[in-house]
């Protein structure tokens, strides 16, 4: 018996209508719209994605790690004559010059310290001080979206083994990542089902989420589970083949990524499948040789710009669909400091590309660089919050209702405006 | 209490998961258990292969400038012209020879705390470990903290696990796996001996302060984010700490063995800083020490402890009650740990049902393997499996460490896999154990009547085993 059928007779009765009938409607506002986000965690140096190398400022106090300009060995690759984008995002350039990115850049979210998980956590719950709920913007956002039932199947999905933050919360969500193990049979399964039904209500709703994830997830990407070796707990994962390789990971770039960006890719294609998808990324801290146009930060980079243009390939038609947001928690430093990295700052710069996107600007109000304009002497200055571009995001591609995000997903931002224009008419 | 409630709870909240037998030692009497675990010497992992930090470090370094000396002679060859260009096989051929090094340092180091976890006979303490050796988290995502990581638990965490927190707090503050972690090896004063030498000769080297292991020391390890220290605290302990650092082959000059701590005097920020208030006459080394003592007997330090042990052991959102007892003992008890834990086993909220903990990744994989009594083989599969069920031993990625939190584990897919493990478990192991008998030597008065009838009805010794390890009870602790 197929998974999925399994599924519909079994879970149905569960609470978590993961097989129910109810379409989706691609009618609906914004029903046929896909949003990627992708976190990237560690604050990402805004000043090497997007050197502003025309500001004096910006070499004189970058030194050795500042990007070159344009047209220079190693320089930035073109934007608008003012910023450039790192040698290492050619991907993203192209997509800029298709009118596909938008670069945002002096960015911050509305928290000001300078602590990792602090920033993170105000960054996915979407509340201006860390740790004020439990939920995250994104998955209120799906709530909010008119039409919905709570008991409607999942229309998020994070690619990772829990949901990060900024997923979790009312909304009915799932996660998925790759298993190599060997799937069990329905009976059993139906048995663990049972007893879960009977015992935990959240284990439940767990399994069958799982279930009706890997059940896509298997449809499309038909390839033999890896069974056990011969001792118990002996299974030797696939290093090299589930995207995380266990150390020293070398070789192509693109490596890290590739797995779980098709992945994502096969999810929002489904017609009926979810419309939002989380990835999760990290590596981002460079306090140490962070490196320049070469480098350790280059190389992550690289690995960032692959994975960008597989989901591209991946996506097919329904990259037309789509917006993938990029943002990380804060920016760092602007001069370099003793160790020839950067310590944590204040603005940095995000990213919005995907074929949905009216793209090839840089959308800026530069504070300049010089030591007065610093915030707190030794920062970017922020001044564009970065919840102004998620409303507009979901305002006009998922199409949220005003309300809700001024409520239930951004609370106490009304300042804080959407912006408008991202996506093309 | 029902005292036949404490054995389970104790073996499996506050342990590691029940070994077959395990609740019938404990008797009922599960908090004077954990209590008796607390006397004696801390347990260390008993295995000569495992080296010292010192000696993997030197190791490293010779790899290291092997390295730099064949790039050199290749360049001098001339061939290809640039040498060890990136990407030419002279460059690749030396890149590999460092992870030739680390893995096997990291398989026989995570194998061993495995086959300790899975073995040890007070898993209280092995817990209180990993407890430790999260929040003075490292990461071999970084990776020569790979060939660190293992040493570093040993040699800055297990020794101070029964002792001081003040004690572990320098240890690890001071252990080249932290300082290397944190950047802070080749942070320098700019008014430093060695800063003002490097500008007079007008050296084309960057020097200055990195300030990661200051912060973390903070936010992660002491006061928390909330301790009220502010941006110039930061900056200024980041001065207080400037040199602190590793002998490298410099030891003709600095008598230190290569591979330990040395504080490097030239490269510290001359002077007095005042950090959280109070003002620390420059005594070198002992400056940092200092500052040390003072931010772990801070009130903050107890709270933000005593909060993190309590949502570890008792549930995400911890009882008030049970925190301000633990904050308090901690205070009262001037940092002794065994007095802190005593206080978290005298917490009536850390016995009470329903389980409120999810179990870790780490923690479901070594409760199986007790509770079936599965042999530590080999060490490479079961480093790879805790990878599998997404919790690589000593890779929690960050400085802040594994999450806490059960949404931090229970997603979908990660529930899957460790059924699908289970499953896998009970068909390799279900032919010789019977879960029927087994279930209740785990799980004791945790053990639902749903879940007893579910194993009594398995189709198979298998399944039996399969529904034991998936059930609910089994899942949480």
């Amino acid at each position: 018996m197929k998974r999925r059928e399994f599924l519909t007779g079994t879970l149905a009765a569960g609470g978590a209508l993961l097989t129910s009938s109810v379409t989706f409607a691609n009618a609906m506002p914004g029903g046929k719209s896909r949003l990627v986000f992708v976190i990237l965690r560690g604050a990402l140096d805004g000043l090497a994605t997007v050197p502003p190398y025309a500001d004096p400022g910006y070499a004189a106090l970058r030194g050795d790690l500042a990007i070159g300009k344009p047209a220079t060995a190693g320089g930035a690759l073109e934007l608008d004559g003012f910023f450039g984008l790192h040698p290492s995002l050619a991907f993203m350039r192209q997509a800029y010059a298709a009118k596909e990115l938008i670069v945002l850049h002096a960015v911050a979210s509305p928290y000001r310290d300078r602590s990792h998980f602090d920033g993170q956590n105000v960054l996915e719950t979407g509340y201006p001080q860390p740790h004020a709920v439990a939920t995250g913007w994104l998955n209120r956002a799906l709530a909010a979206i008119p039409g919905r039932l709570a008991t409607e199947k999942e229309r998020g999905i994070s690619i990772a083994p829990s949901a990060p933050l900024v997923m979790r919360g009312p909304a009915a969500v799932t996660s998925w990542s790759p298993s190599h193990l060997a799937p069990l049979d329905d009976d059993t399964l139906q048995r663990i089902a049972d007893l879960y039904s009977s015992r935990d209500p959240l284990l439940a709703r767990k399994l069958a989420e799982a279930l009706a994830a890997q059940a896509i997830a298997d449809e499309k990407a038909a390839g033999p589970a890896q069974t056990l070796s011969d001792t118990p707990g002996e299974a030797e994962p696939a290093a090299a083949k589930n995207g995380r390789p266990l150390l020293a990971e070398r070789g192509k770039p693109g490596a890290r990524y590739a797995e779980l960006v098709a992945a994502a890719a096969r999810f929002l294609r489904q017609e009926d499948g979810p419309q939002v998808a989380v990835l999760d990324t990290t590596g981002w801290d460079t306090h140490f040789n962070e490196g320049g146009a070469k480098g350790q930060l280059a190389g992550r980079l690289a690995e960032l710009d692959a994975a960008l243009s597989a989901l591209e390939a991946g996506l097919g038609p329904v990259w037309n669909d789509t917006a993938v947001l990029l943002t990380t928690e804060f920016g760092r430093t602007v001069a370099e400091n003793g160790t020839r990295g950067t310590d944590h700052g204040t603005a940095t710069a995000a990213y919005l590309i995907g074929g949905a996107v009216s793209g090839g600007r840089v959308v800026a109000d530069w504070p300049g660089l010089s030591p007065q304009k610093l915030y707190q002497d030794r920062d970017l200055r922020p001044t564009l919050d970065v919840r102004a571009v998620m409303k507009g995001l979901l305002a006009e591609h998922l199409g949220v209702p005003e309300k809700a995000l001024e409520t239930s997903v951004f609370p106490d931002s009304r300042a804080v405006r959407a912006l408008t224009g991202l996506l093309r008419a | 209490m029902d005292r036949g409630l404490t054995s389970a709870i104790a073996a499996n909240r506050f342990g590691l998961g029940a070994r077959p037998g395990e609740l019938a030692a404990i008797g009922g009497a599960g908090p004077d258990w954990l209590r008796a675990q607390l006397d004696g010497r801390v347990p260390q992992i008993p295995d000569p292969a495992l080296q010292s930090s010192a000696s993997i470090l030197a190791q490293l370094d010779e790899l290291r400038s092997a390295i730099r000396a064949e790039r050199m002679s290749n360049a001098g060859s001339g061939r290809g012209g640039a040498g060890s260009a990136p990407g030419s096989a002279a460059a690749i051929g030396a890149l590999e020879k460092l992870p030739r090094l680390i893995r096997p340092i990291y398989l026989a180091e995570a194998g061993a705390r495995f086959r300790e976890s899975v073995a040890t006979d007070r898993p209280f303490v092995e817990r209180l470990t990993q407890f430790w050796a999260n929040h003075f988290a490292i990461s071999v995502d970084k990776n020569v903290l790979a060939a660190l990581a293992g040493s570093y638990e040993r040699e800055a965490i297990r020794p101070y696990v029964l002792g001081n927190l003040n004690d572990m707090l320098l240890a690890t503050t001071r252990h080249p796996a932290m300082v290397l972690y944190l950047d802070n090896q080749l942070s320098m004063g700019p008014g430093s001996r060695a800063a003002l030498n490097l500008a007079r000769r007008n050296a084309d080297r960057r020097t200055g302060i990195n300030e990661n292991l200051a912060r973390e020391t903070m936010e992660l390890h002491t006061v928390g984010v909330d301790g009220g220290y502010t941006q110039a605290d930061v900056t200024l302990l980041s001065q207080v700490l400037t040199g602190w650092s590793i002998a490298g082959r410099d030891s003709w000059r600095t008598g230190a063995q290569p591979g330990t701590f040395l504080f490097r005097a030239g490269m510290h920020q001359p002077g007095a800083k005042i950090v959280l208030g109070k003002r620390y006459p420059d005594t070198g080394y002992g400056q940092g020490v200092a500052v040390l003592r003072d931010l772990a007997a801070r009130p903050a330090t107890a709270r933000f402890i005593a909060t993190k042990l309590a949502r570890h052991f008792i549930a995400d959102d911890p009882p008030a009650a049970a925190v301000a007892r633990v904050a308090t003992a901690f205070s009262d008890g001037a940092g002794d740990l065994p007095t802190v834990y005593r206080a978290l086993i005298a917490s009536p909220e850390a016995w009470e049902e329903p389980a409120g903990k999810y179990k870790t990744p780490s923690d479901y994989i070594v409760s199986a393997f007790r509770g079936l009594e599965l042999p530590v083989k080999s060490y490479k599969g079961p480093v790879g499996l805790f990878q599998l069920l997404g919790q690589r031993i000593w890779g929690p990625g960050s400085p802040a460490g594994w999450p806490d939190r059960s949404a931090d584990w229970d997603g979908a897919s990660e529930l899957l896999k460790r059924i699908e493990w289970a499953d896998a478990l009970g068909q390799r192991t279900g032919s010789r154990s019977d879960a029927m008998a087994l279930a209740p030597q785990l799980l004791g008065k945790t053990l639902s009547a749903a879940t007893r009838q579910a194993i009594a009805h398995a189709a198979s010794g298998a399944q039996a085993i399969a529904l034991m390890l998936a059930s609910p009870e089994f899942m949480r602790r």
